[in-house]
């Protein structure tokens, strides 16, 4: 008791040379980009910008289809956005079709070289501007994606830390640790209608890294005709 | 004191200009055919204004002999120009008209020789003054001059004046000089040799500095560099930078050229090195406040020519759909930030697209057919393998186009659904699309819904 008032008499003697430095701020929630989907948006809040999101699941989990929303929301209010495409899966014929403003997507391919793709990204966001940059590992194998090493993680949080791009990691296993502000773990079910693949029933679980499931939700994503 | 050098070449005669540097960098190109310069401060290099006069005329012969002006001259000299310019139009050879005595020389001059361009009047403003004098009977220089200044302003107005003022040549005004055409362009030639990067670098931004700096002088930018590199096995290394906005940062062009070096190195050692420009104007935007932000263009053209040297020119862009039914057909066109809003509107709703992934290129399969229909699929790639049971499909939809060409495409496609069979029954099996080639019966593995 006696140590704690004689702190606090020391900080209010120093309060007015120091300021409010001995005060505790909140930090201020994360600016977010909506990824067009109001399920996601109620489980998520939205993507945080000057952070980086994982997005990720097995194949036909419904990751490209929330790739796309978001990538159409974010170009239809003017975002300037980049995509990384490691093994040049991209199509742009489906994104098109989905709503994406092509004019307003940089996509760099990479021929299935991952670090390209790495390199290519720290590019993209020293250059700056770009509101959501994209790296898509979802199709690199889960050996190889273990083998990135975390640096490239922690180089990537720093460089967008306060600035307003939102770095989006698509990948089949996650990858990116303790860096990653949001986690979304995708599983999806194809609907079939006689002789047409009509939806895939996408479930979408928040997680934060090392912690259990917090939330679940669901979207379906319709076959283009 | 002005000089005027006529010609009476029609033609827009450009080395008449050029002949008129050689005497003073202060010259006005009036018209074709009549140059004006100003010959104050001369005397020191020509003597008095009357021999500078006589030099005139005398290289003029010079170079009329020697083929450079095609056609004589005549020169006046004068203490304004306009009574400079009349005087040479009309009367052949060297005229001195003595300053305060304009009227001696140029009073006998009919009124319709006056030049009323030289106080920026209209043909049809001034013919109308001209035949009002001819019906008042004055006909010459001096009879317009001799009139009363406040009657003329009563009676013709300003243009009336001011035409007055031209006939007694007393005018006033400043030479309009004639700028020599700006050159944007710099070569160098170096004494030895130049094989590495390293050492070109520091050619390359001396000259982008000078080329920035005329180009800053002149308030330009370009969109355009031209490089070129006389090598030492006689040949010409030649790049055309081409920039989607008008820049003249010289840091950043250095930097554009050494990537574009780098990608595209010259075969042997450099001997000379030219670069030259084409200037444009600079661009000018005024960003909207509620307009996200966007790369800064000199920043967005580093990184694309950086990423351009890391994954190659033709894996960078924008996707551009072609106009055609194949599958999947697109072009990649250069990275442009727009420059217009985007017209599209994204609402937040609850029913997505189903994305896609392509696989490029396909992935061939084995496929097991039951009664016409795919049952079981193995695909074995470098990157990836689909191979399983299928436990649902949808499909043939055929698809066939460009029959006339030798790439034609004819194929069934389906739309499946796998269960590898490591994976246990409770995980949901992975969507793709996978086609028949009509024409192999081959069977290949599209992509994967995703």
């Amino acid at each position: 008791m006696r140590s704690a008032l004689s702190k606090a008499e020391i900080e209010s003697d120093i309060a007015s040379r120091f300021g409010d430095a001995f005060r505790i701020h909140e930090k201020a929630a994360p600016e977010t980009l909506s990824t067009g989907i109001a399920e996601v948006d109620t489980l998520t809040g939205g993507i945080p910008r000057g952070a980086i999101t994982e997005i990720f699941g097995p194949r036909s989990s419904g990751r490209t289809s929330l790739l796309y929303s978001l990538l159409a929301y974010a170009t239809a209010h003017d975002e300037i956005c980049a995509l990384v495409d490691t093994n040049d899966v991209f199509a742009p014929t489906a994104a098109a079709a989905a709503g994406i403003d092509l004019d307003r997507l940089l996509w760099v391919r990479c021929a299935a070289n991952l670090e390209q793709a790495f390199k290519a990204t720290d590019l993209l966001l020293h250059a700056g501007g770009f509101g959501l940059v994209i790296l898509d590992i979802g199709d690199v194998a889960g050996k190889d994606a273990r083998r990135i090493i975390s640096s490239w993680w922690y180089r990537f949080r720093r460089t967008v830390e306060n600035r307003p791009t939102a770095i989006v990691v698509i990948s089949e296993e996650a990858c990116t640790r303790s860096c990653a502000a949001l986690t979304l773990e995708l599983h999806g079910t194809g609907e079939w209608s006689r002789n047409l693949l009509n939806f895939n029933s996408i479930n979408v679980n928040r997680c934060r890294p090392f912690a259990p499931v917090l939330h679940e939700s669901q979207f379906r994503a319709q076959a283009i005709s | 004191m002005f000089a005027c050098i006529y010609s009476e070449k029609l033609e827009p005669d450009l080395s008449l200009a050029e002949f008129a540097y050689a005497f003073s960098p202060l010259v006005e190109e009036t018209k074709p055919g009549t140059v004006v310069i100003d010959v104050d401060g001369c005397e020191l290099l020509f003597g008095s204004a009357y021999q500078l006069a006589q030099e005139v005329a005398r290289r003029a012969k010079q170079s009329r002999d020697s083929g450079g002006l095609d056609t004589s001259v005549s020169v006046a000299i004068a203490a304004n120009p306009d009574a400079a310019i009349h005087a040479a139009t009309r009367l052949d050879g060297i005229t001195f008209v003595s300053p305060g005595e304009e009227l001696s020389c140029l009073g006998e001059f009919p009124i319709p020789h006056l030049d009323y361009s030289l106080v920026n009047l209209e043909e049809e403003v001034a013919a109308e003054i001209f035949e009002t004098l001819r019906l008042w009977g004055i006909h010459t220089f001096a009879d317009f001059a001799a009139l009363p200044v406040p009657g003329i302003a009563e009676r013709l107005g300003q243009p009336g004046v001011r035409l007055q003022q031209l006939a007694s040549g007393k005018t006033e005004r400043h030479l309009k000089l004639k700028q020599p055409a700006p050159v944007f362009a710099n070569s160098l030639e170096l004494e030895h040799p130049l094989v590495e990067l390293e050492p070109l670098s520091f050619i390359f931004a001396r000259l982008l500095h000078q080329l920035c700096a005329a180009l800053n002088s002149y308030a330009l930018a370009t969109n355009e560099l031209q490089v070129q590199l006389q090598l030492e096995d006689q040949t010409v290394h030649e790049r055309r930078l081409s920039l989607p906005y008008p820049m003249r940062d010289h840091k950043v062009f250095l930097k554009l050229l050494l990537l574009d070096t780098e990608m595209h190195p010259p075969a042997a050692a450099v001997k000379t090195v030219s670069i030259a420009c084409e200037p444009v104007k600079p661009r000018v935007l005024q960003n909207g406040l509620f307009v996200p932000l966007a790369p800064a263009p000199d920043k967005l053209e580093l990184t694309l020519a950086r990423l351009a040297k890391l994954v190659g020119e033709e894996n960078i862009g924008s996707p551009a759909l072609l106009d055609t039914h194949r599958p999947d057909a697109f072009r990649m066109k250069r990275f442009v930030l727009p420059s217009k809003r985007s017209e599209r509107q994204a609402a937040i709703g609850n029913q997505q697209h189903l994305g896609l992934r392509m696989f490029r290129p396909p992935l061939r399969a084995v496929v097991e057919t039951e009664q016409g229909v795919p049952a079981q699929i193995s695909a074995w790639g470098k990157q990836r393998s689909v191979y399983g049971k299928v436990v649902r499909l949808a499909g043939p939809w055929r698809t066939t186009g460009d029959w006339w060409r030798e790439d034609r495409w004819a194929r069934d496609e389906w739309d499946i659904g796998v269960t590898s069979s490591n994976k246990t029954s409770s995980e949901p099996p992975a969507l793709y699309r996978i086609y028949r080639k009509l024409n192999s019966e081959m069977w290949f593995v599209a992509g994967n819904y995703d």
